[in-house]
């Protein structure tokens, strides 16, 4: 009988392996194939796909054309800097909000709290054509500092809602002992409340990031060109130039790829943790 | 006697928290989109001027037929966009989910990273990808399918006016079941292990366990997965543009909001650009968009109990 049990038992298990294998392989198959390919001659990514580069198929000029015609290295450092800034001031500006409006009860405090609700629901992309005007009334138009302005609006509402629930979670004998030794509000916020709240902010870095990098509509509308394009947009527009020219894409996609799932694989953790701790629940 | 109390400083430290974040996202956001939103109701005439010009732009992209064919073939074409993602995605996320949570089961956290992998990529890069792909020329996988013996299936799906929209929508299902997959399963992990072993002493079996324990429990988050899918749906251009441009083709098959937008905004060949019927186009996108929200609110929100656990 136990015996039997056990059997059964292992045998839902291989199922349940099976099934989960299987779908790891169809995830990552197709990136698995667009990286092995960029490595090969143009005749070995035809004749043979799915096999790995050897001595003999082995080749780097898809990178070296990409490096060359294109300004690969310009676009990167573009979506480096938009990234960096846009995931600071979301962060920064984000906890003070959600720091002000959960703390203090002020005349406008349910107001601000809905209108920075509805900016989770209802995507900022609907806005485009008044933001094109903005920006070209203020002279922004192609510049990065448009992109940033809008990642940091774009950010904005689903950061506070997250770093709220974790700022609430702070013991109140913390605050109420620094008030008493007559701590300031701004100076409490800064040296209590930001490193406490330090593991929160990590997951919010991962969620803000990611719709910045990969974002293709904003960069298309407000910085398409002059070298203030942003990588995707550059692959964007680089393949569409060069499509016949299979190294050449194949390579521009690995080296858009490869960054990311870098990325992906140190920050997972945080991630799958913010996930799955109910942050976004 | 009467306690004089000092009059409050005015709190300065709010303006502080509040100030910066909320100018930034009152003119950058809020502030476009009722612009837009009001832009829909004027007319710009060819030189640019602008006259106030009530329903017009609303009834010529219901009804006129040179707006309103292509307006209600992109309104369908997103209905039938989500609808693939809510019948596919959704039920392979929730399966993923369960299979993942079961007890102690090894690897799982190695699963988990590998399935959302996929999410974290540009949706322009996955379309180029499938693109690659499904591509005859490359054939892998018109190969593929005669290896397993349906090489007579094999189409170019992406290049044929019936299964081009169906083809985008499982690739994007392909990228976003990571999504839906980790917010079932985080609802899943918080079921205390009490109620499922009550279940188990009953004798009710693993899938009775499942079906009137679990989903139940779990259904607030599968309703908000749907309301997710529905926002990120009809909002969606990358993918289409990726793969197909701003026409959308084959002969607009593969047309979507986003995409119908984008070219009522920027104008495209014979057509030009209309920043008034754009705000137009954006303002119906917001209504459809509205309509689902306010519709997962008040009747999915309120009928699903919270189980307070």
């Amino acid at each position: 009988m136990k015996l039997f049990n056990l059997r059964h038992d292992s045998s839902k298990k291989l199922m349940i392996h099976a099934v989960l294998i299987s779908y790891t392989l169809i995830a990552l198959f197709p990136i698995w194939v667009v990286i092995i390919n960029s490595f090969k001659s143009r005749k070995a990514i035809f004749n043979d796909p799915l096999a790995l580069p050897t001595a003999d198929t082995f080749t780097l000029i898809g990178f070296e054309e990409v490096l060359l015609r294109s300004e690969f290295g310009l676009f990167f450092s573009n979506s480096m800097i938009v990234t960096m800034i846009s995931i600071f001031c979301v962060l920064l500006f984000g906890a003070m909000i959600a720091w002000a409006l959960t703390e203090y009860k002020f005349p406008g405090n349910l107001a601000i709290s809905v209108i920075v609700a509805m900016g989770i629901m209802i995507p900022i992309r609907l806005g485009t054509i008044g933001i094109l005007e903005l920006m070209s009334s203020l002279n922004l138009v192609n510049t990065l500092t448009s992109l940033v302005l809008v990642y940091i609006a774009q950010g904005l509402p689903l950061a506070v809602y997250i770093l709220s629930e974790f700022i609430k979670q702070v013991p109140k004998e913390l605050k109420e002992a620094a008030r008493c030794d007559g701590v300031g509000e701004i100076k409490i916020f800064f040296t209590i409340i930001v490193p406490l709240i330090r593991p929160s902010i990590a997951t919010v870095a991962v969620f803000t990031m990611i719709p910045i990098w990969n974002d293709l509509w904003f960069p298309l509308i407000l910085a398409p060109s002059d070298g203030n394009q942003t990588i995707t947009l550059g692959v964007q527009q680089f393949i569409g130039q060069y499509v016949t020219d299979w190294n050449s894409v194949l390579a521009s996609l690995t080296l858009a790829i490869v960054p990311v799932l870098i990325l992906y694989l140190v920050f997972s953790r945080q991630l799958i943790r913010g996930l799955t701790s109910g942050a976004v629940k | 006697m009467t306690i004089i109390r000092p009059a409050r400083p005015f709190p300065w430290h709010i303006l502080f928290f509040i100030s910066p974040g909320l100018f930034i996202y009152l003119t950058v956001s809020v502030y476009p989109l009722l612009d837009t939103l009001w832009l829909g109701f004027y007319h710009e005439a060819d030189d640019g001027q602008l006259s106030f010009a009530g329903l017009n732009n609303y009834s010529k992209l219901l009804f006129n037929a040179i707006w309103s064919d292509p307006f209600w073939n992109a309104a369908w074409n997103n209905l039938k966009f989500f609808i693939i993602h809510m019948l596919v995605q959704n039920p392979i996320a929730l399966l993923l989910a369960v299979l993942m949570s079961s007890s102690k089961l090894r690897l799982r956290s190695t699963y988990r990273t590998l399935i959302f992998m996929p999410t974290m990529l540009s949706v322009v890069i996955i379309g180029f990808v499938w693109q690659l792909i499904l591509s005859p020329i490359w054939g892998i996988s018109e190969n593929f399918l005669y290896s397993i013996g349906l090489g007579h299936w094999f189409d170019a799906w992406l290049g044929k006016e019936g299964s081009a929209l169906i083809t985008l929508a499982l690739i994007s299902v392909w990228q976003y079941v990571g999504m839906p997959m980790m917010l079932i399963y985080a609802a899943l992990l918080g079921i205390p292990d009490e109620l499922q072993d009550a279940s188990v002493v009953d004798g009710s079996s693993g899938w009775q366990t499942f079906l009137y324990i679990k989903l139940p429990l779990i259904m607030p988050t599968i309703g908000m997965v749907s309301i997710l899918t529905f926002v990120a749906n009809f909002n969606a251009f990358e993918l289409i543009y990726a793969v197909k441009g701003a026409l959308a083709g084959p002969n607009f098959s593969t047309d979507i909001m986003g995409t119908l937008f984008y070219r009522t905004f920027f104008g495209f060949q014979l057509q030009q650009g209309s920043s008034t019927m754009g705000a137009a186009v954006a303002t119906l996108m917001f209504l459809m968009i509205l309509l689902g929200v306010v519709f997962y609110l008040f009747l999915f929100q309120r009928r699903v109990q919270r189980f307070a656990l």
